[in-house]
């Protein structure tokens, strides 16, 4: 990406940037502490499903941690982020108070910075990449925080700028799914100029940033505003329509659709095939998730039911387990419990989710793995037993396997076990679609550079070709498969 | 949105509604089920399609008054819409000809039975159909049922209409009297039992559509959870129809009670 450097160093040079970076002496700009993201007090926040725990960072608060950001000749925190977003420049536009073109930077790379600014591992990306954490073992700059701010400050503003869009070229494209990856897919594809339309298989648009991140970390407000940005750019949405169910593919290429993206996600989820499993009681995060962000049963006017247990005990340490315990504190639990079998320092979720459950009271058994289920007398769960387990040595993921110590198992009570152990990719559509390539994990196979499937009208990005994986990657797989599906089109169709 | 265009009471508490969905009446096969929502706080229902009209562009679902939900859809009229309505889903019944099968059906399963009793007589097989009520009242799609049926035996529980007995009961008789080659049989989770239990005597291959709990039936969450040949499935996308002798019914029976404490209270509000 040597264009892309050279853009960088370009832009790096501008006026403005010099006379801002000028402005500051370094040494200065290092003594300022980041910024601490103010919260919701836990004791309050776990009343309520739809409270926000971080608050975002005020005008003030922003500039000021914008300006800690040096503007490094070499800005390593790009490479860390899987968009390439050029951070020192939106960073910049923060600290010179244009908070709009802060937004329309991050714009220019990410679909939804909205969203990433809140869901994105970035202690593990941008903020692990940055000069503060690299070379001077200091906290990062709050890119994370300040991407939220920039994205929230334009969207509040009312002042959304919807992007141009080309004149319409009456091609037919198809997404399938409205996860990040079809969104960003979209998105694009409408810019370009064809007429997009998204199939949804849910009542709801919005795929896993709908029904399953709740809203206390994810209002659906931010994720609504993005959809009608969208429809207004001309996107079309069908909900309620299964593709290789509803219509086959084939009967979509008949009503005129020439080319698809599959975006349909790793909804199926894994269970730990262990006794008991079945009981009433135990249950996926994606069924417990489902019935409290889609179906919203934890109303009072909702026709779904879904179980208030008093010990709920949530297996898995990643995302959905956090989202997962962290509900069952909001609907009443008296002690949420993580059954995670390695370490807090294996654990995939984001930093910041385990320490809001660290605070809101989650009680976490760390080395555990459960072996078996026991029923009460009416046939629920009522224990669980637990393998208690030691860390080997590291194994492909580059992790310390976790391995059972001989003999030491526990029961602990418990009236609800939500099993959070990971997703596989949805099978519904590969099992329709016969010549599509798939890996022996059940992804589709695609062209890493294109994201073109075997299936030559056919594309695939998201959690369908990378198993369970984050939001921006699926963003960013959608972005790169509309670049070079218009490349493909333009080459079909002579446009 | 999905207009009903036509709405009528088969029993005291059982309804058929016509539903425009054209692109549903296209694709979908027998054993195919549909899931619906009725208002924006609406729970997800599974519905099977009992029939469809290809020129219409409407399938047609049967559905049983017996809670918050079902109420919320039966109390819908022709002219109304149906705030949510997916499918076709779950795989479709493997149609063959098999030379005579009996089919059972039990309350309100007699509806998901229909389209595969037409197409199996329409393979060629002779059909002989059991159904069965509580009582007279109950009994839904007699007629329809004939139609496609060689033979088609009625019984009811009390007796006031065919003959009284279980539906095990009609059906045994049939298989003791003739060869039956192959076994459909739908209803409460608890008819499906002993009907399994009947045919796996007689060593007849028997399939059941099963009535789980689901959410959003398209393999994501897993409340349709069943142990067939002690192999956890889902029954929205592995099914609905499996093998009868390879079910853990006593699970699924303990399964279909997950929420009745929460349906209960829900009931006294
Ligand atoms: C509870 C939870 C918390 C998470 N937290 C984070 C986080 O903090 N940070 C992060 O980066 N990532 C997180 N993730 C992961 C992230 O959400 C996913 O990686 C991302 O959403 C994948 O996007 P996608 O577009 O590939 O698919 P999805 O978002 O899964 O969307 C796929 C959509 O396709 C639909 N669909 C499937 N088949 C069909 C079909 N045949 N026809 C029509 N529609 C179909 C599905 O209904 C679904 O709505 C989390 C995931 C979960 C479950
Ligand atoms: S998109 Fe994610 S990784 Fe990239 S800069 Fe933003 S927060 Fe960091
Ligand atoms: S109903 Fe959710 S997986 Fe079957």
């Amino acid at each position: 990406m040597t264009d892309y450097s050279e853009i960088l160093k370009q832009e790096r040079n501008a006026d403005w940037r010099v006379e801002l970076r000028n402005s500051v002496a370094n040494k200065d700009r290092v003594t300022v502490e980041r910024v601490k993201m103010t919260e919701a007090e836990p004791s309050e926040r776990i009343k309520s499903q739809t409270c926000e725990v971080n608050k975002g960072l005020t005008a003030d608060e922003a500039r000021r941690e914008a300006s800690r950001c040096m503007d490094c000749v070499t800005p390593t925190c790009i490479e860390g982020c899987p968009v390439s977003i050029n951070i020192p420049k939106f960073v910049k536009y923060i600290e010179a108070g244009k908070f709009l073109q802060a937004a329309a930077t991050l714009k220019e790379f990410s679909a939804l910075p909205a969203v990433c600014g809140r869901v994105c591992p970035q202690e593990k990306q941008c903020e692990a990449k940055c000069f503060y954490t690299q070379k001077m073992k200091k906290e990062p700059v709050a890119i994370g925080y300040l991407e939220r701010f920039a994205a929230d400050f334009e969207r509040e503003s009312g002042k959304i700028q919807v992007p141009k869009v080309e004149k319409r070229n009456g091609i037919k494209i198809a997404a399938i799914g409205s996860g990040p990856a079809s969104l960003s897919f979209a998105g694009d594809m409408i810019k370009f100029g064809y007429d997009v339309t998204v199939f949804e298989a849910l009542h709801e648009i919005g795929g896993v940033l709908k029904y399953g991140i709740p809203e206390f970390r994810l209002p659906n407000s931010v994720v609504d505003v993005e959809l009608e940005n969208l429809r207004q750019m001309g996107v079309n949405f069908e909900k309620n329509f299964v593709v290789g169910r509803t219509a086959s593919f084939d009967d979509l290429k008949e009503l005129g659709y020439k080319a698809f993206f599959i975006g349909s996600g790793a909804g199926l989820p894994n269970f730990m095939n262990i006794p008991g499993e079945n009981l009433n009681g135990v249950m996926s995060s994606n069924e417990y998730l489902t019935r409290v962000n889609l179906m919203y049963a934890n109303q009072s006017d909702s026709d779904t039911p879904v179980l208030r247990g008093k010990c709920v005990a949530v297996i898995g340490g990643g995302n959905t387990a956090m989202d997962a315990v962290r509900t069952s504190k909001r609907l009443g639990a008296e002690r949420s419990i993580i059954i995670y079998r390695r370490s807090r320092d294996e654990m995939p979720a984001r930093l910041e989710e385990i320490k809001h459950a660290e605070e809101e009271g989650i009680e976490f058994m760390n080395l555990a793995n459960p072996i078996e289920y026991l029923p009460n007398a009416e046939g629920r769960v009522a224990k669980v037993r637990l393998q208690r387990m030691k860390l080997g040595e590291p194994d492909a993921s580059g992790r310390r396997k976790p391995v059972p110590i001989e003999g030491d198992i526990v029961e602990i009570d418990i009236d609800i076990a939500i099993v959070a152990i990971g997703v596989s990719p949805n099978p519904l559509i590969p099992a329709c679609l016969a010549g599509l390539k798939m890996s022996k994990w059940g992804t589709i196979e695609v062209n890493e550079q294109t994201m073109q499937s075997s299936i030559p009208e056919i594309f695939a990005g998201g959690d369908i070709v990378r198993g369970g994986a984050t939001v921006i990657l699926a963003m960013g797989d959608g972005r790169k498969a509309a670049g070079s599906m218009h490349d493909y089109l333009k080459n079909k169709h002579n446009l | 949105m999905n207009k009903i265009v036509e709405k009528q009471r088969l029993s005291e508490l059982v309804f058929k509604f016509v539903v425009e969905a054209p692109m549903i009446a296209k694709s979908r096969k027998p054993g195919n089920f549909v899931i619906l929502r009725v208002g924006e706080k609406g729970e997800r229902i599974p519905l099977t399609i009992v029939d469809s009209d290809l020129e219409k562009g409407t399938i047609t679902l049967i559905v049983q008054n017996v809670g918050a939900s079902s109420g919320k859809l039966c109390v819908l009229e022709a002219g109304e819409c149906i705030t949510d309505l997916v499918g076709p889903l779950g795989k479709a019944t493997h149609i063959f000809k098999a030379g005579t099968i009996l089919a059972m059906g039990g309350g309100v399963g007699v509806a998901p039975l229909y389209p595969i009793v037409e197409a199996f007589k329409k393979a060629g097989n002779r059909v002989i159909t059991v159904i069965a009520a509580r009582n007279k009242d109950l009994l839904i799609l007699e007629k329809e049922m004939r139609e496609y049926s060689d033979e088609l035996i009625v019984m009811t529980d009390d007796g006031s209409y065919g003959k009284k007995g279980l539906i095990t009961e009609g059906a045994e008789e049939v298989i003791k009297r003739e060869k039956v080659n192959e076994c459909i049989a739908i209803g409460p989770a608890i008819m499906m039992k002993f009907a399994a239990q009947l045919t796996k005597k007689y060593d007849i291959p028997t399939q059941v559509s099963l009535n789980t709990i689901m959410v959003d039936g398209t393999g994501m969450c897993g409340a349709c959870r069943v142990t067939v040949n002690g192999e956890t499935k889902f029954t929205c996308v592995d099914g609905p129809e499996f093998n009868a002798h390879q079910i853990d019914f006593d699970e699924m029976l303990q399964r279909l009670r997950a929420y009745k404490n929460e349906e209960d209270q829900a009931k006294k509000k």
